[in-house]
């Protein structure tokens, strides 16, 4: 690796989030232009909306990766508790469901996420999946309402499962290295930092490729979309979006190969794994929406809507790019 | 703007992230156009009621808003201290003037002192905030209306009556409970009312109510269009609809 760098961020870490300025420059660029040629309509301003959001949340990640990987993990946390409550806002949770909400809010992801910050795999593995989903359910039913309880039960396991569980998966990428240059023994309970660049490559190339990918399917989609592939989920969802928008991104995981332990094919391999699963992610996400009659789960990010609209897709392709690395290559 | 209006400003601006409060019209534009006075009425379920419509009303309007809030919860100790210095809240006997003449607080007919004393306030020039239910719901039903919020716009025809429906504040901090949930709430400003020529009580208050139900049912997720046990005796019931 080479010497200088920002935290987390080595130089060549340094140099693709450069490469990422230089793309959003672009995008401002051309939207400044649609919108000198086509004038103020909403879907131009829509469109700079959501560029501006990008260069938020990129100064955002590289802010944090820059600080460290406690403040790394700080910051998912509170992605995962602000899609928490989005999540339980749709979700048919009532009066009797409070004294569990407490324990879902403001204890389980602070266990959770502080046994990631520990490098302590088995509990984040388990925590939540053993520990918290049979806590759950015990604990309302001694609150006493049983109307709707399956329904209630299971949707607040999946609020864990899709917002805490899945999403602390990119994180846990920043403590990936240990295992894969010392072995698995070794990388429990390391210290945060550990991981050193190599980890914020690896969640780098995932938070690029999905994002990415996400990018890609709605461009492709605007212009070829023709056939949607479940037109009763989202209309905006079409063959020549998905087919497109996946593989321009595994092409571009690919060519981020140099920033990875991965071969080049390895590299196209796993980054066309996580748009698959992103696509997964953004479709079920998308039907429940449509099942709870809402268009986004809220308007935090300006042009995106809320936190779980941006991370649908990184919630599916977070946990199995992150045991797909572990399998390969620790 | 002084440092008391400042810092008015950054508690509205606190209370309404930590709400998650999206404000806006019956029709989903944001920034309504508020009335520079009016009678505000909202449903009722959580302690964060007043504070989120105290919180979600443009700074000139706010500083002449009044929430009318209940003396046996709010007028003593720190609460008092809470409610009238920051908020200016009008504080009411929610029992009458004497606790030897307790009533039922469903009697629908509110004590003489109560509605005599906000007409002042109202007279004053100041806008007022109230919750005709009269105590907090369960957060996903509607009680009846007491006639208050009718004597006072028919008092005073001049000053718009807008209802405001406020969704997921029972769901953060409902009845009874101490530690408030976080969730998105929204606060509907819809359309203003007044008074028609012949409109009775009942008329009057059955459709003040009325908006705020539809409006509620959908806004918030748990509210179930076709369930409205509030309202069983109140207008016609509604119509099937595919829920929220």
């Amino acid at each position: 690796m080479s010497d200088w760098g920002l935290g987390l961020l080595d130089s060549s870490a340094l140099r693709l989030l450069g490469g990422v300025v230089v793309v959003l420059v672009l995008a401002s660029a051309i939207a400044w232009l649609l919108g000198r040629r086509l004038g103020p309509t909403s879907t131009i301003s829509n469109l700079k909306q959501r560029i501006n959001a990008w260069w938020l949340m990129v100064a955002l990640i590289g802010a944090v990766l820059a600080a460290g990987e406690t403040v790394t993990i700080v910051l998912f946390l509170l992605l995962s508790l602000l899609a928490l409550r989005e999540f339980i806002t749709i979700s048919p949770t009532g009066r009797g469901d409070h004294k569990v909400l407490v324990w879902l809010v403001f204890i389980i992801p602070a266990v959770h996420y502080w046994f990631l910050w520990e490098h302590w795999y088995g509990m984040f593995s388990v925590f939540i999946p053993v520990y918290a989903f049979l806590f759950l359910p015990a604990r309302n039913a001694l609150a006493g309402e049983t109307k709707g309880f399956l329904q209630r039960t299971a949707t607040i396991q999946w609020a864990l499962m899709v917002c805490v569980y899945a999403i602390s998966h990119a994180p846990a990428l920043l403590q990936l290295p240990v295992a894969m240059e010392l072995g698995r023994e070794a990388a429990e309970g390391s210290s945060p930092g550990d991981g050193g660049a190599t980890g914020a490559h690896l969640l780098l190339f995932l938070l690029i490729v999905v994002q990415g990918s996400d990018v890609l399917q709605y461009v492709w989609g605007k212009t070829l979309g023709k056939h949607p592939i479940a037109p009763s989920v989202s209309p905006n969802k079409t063959w020549e979006g998905f087919i497109g928008g996946v593989l321009s991104a595994t092409a571009l995981g690919a060519a981020l190969w140099w920033i990875t332990p991965f071969s080049p094919l390895m590299a196209a391999l796993l980054a066309f794994i996580s748009c698959v699963m992103g696509f997964a992610g953004g479709l079920v996400m998308s039907a429940i929406k449509r099942d709870r009659g809402i268009k986004d789960f809220g308007s935090t990010i300006p042009g995106h809507g809320g936190i779980m609209d941006r991370l649908d897709s990184l919630c599916f392709a977070a946990p199995v790019f992150f045991h797909a690395v572990r399998f390969f290559y620790a | 703007m002084n440092v008391a209006g400042l810092s008015r400003r950054s508690l509205a601006k606190l209370i309404s992230a930590f709400a998650g409060a999206r404000v806006i019209t019956a029709q989903g534009e944001s920034e309504p156009q508020l009335p520079e006075q009016a009678i505000y009425y909202a449903n009722h379920s959580s302690h964060l009621d007043f504070l989120t419509i105290w919180a979600a009303l443009p700074a000139d309007i706010q500083k002449r808003a009044r929430p009318v809030a209940a003396k046996d919860y709010w007028g003593s100790g720190l609460r008092k201290a809470f409610a009238e210095q920051i908020f200016n809240a009008y504080l009411v006997d929610r029992h009458g003037s004497s606790h030897t003449r307790q009533r039922a607080s469903h009697s629908g007919v509110s004590p003489k002192g109560q509605i005599a004393g906000m007409a002042e306030v109202l007279s004053a020039g100041d806008s007022l905030i109230i919750f005709p239910e009269g105590t907090r719901g369960d957060g996903e039903s509607i009680a009846q209306f007491h006639g208050g919020l009718y004597k006072l716009a028919q008092q005073n025809p001049e000053v718009p009556v807008v209802p405001v429906t406020l969704a997921n504040l029972g769901r953060i901090l409902p009845k009874g409970e101490v530690v408030p949930v976080p969730h998105l709430s929204t606060v509907v400003f819809c359309d203003p009312l007044h008074v028609a020529p012949d409109e009775d009580q009942q008329a009057f208050l059955t459709r003040a109510r009325q908006v705020l139900v539809d409006c509620l049912a959908q806004h918030q997720a748990t509210v179930d269009t076709a369930d409205d046990e509030g309202g069983a005796s109140a207008a016609g019931s509604q119509p099937g609809g595919d829920g929220p």
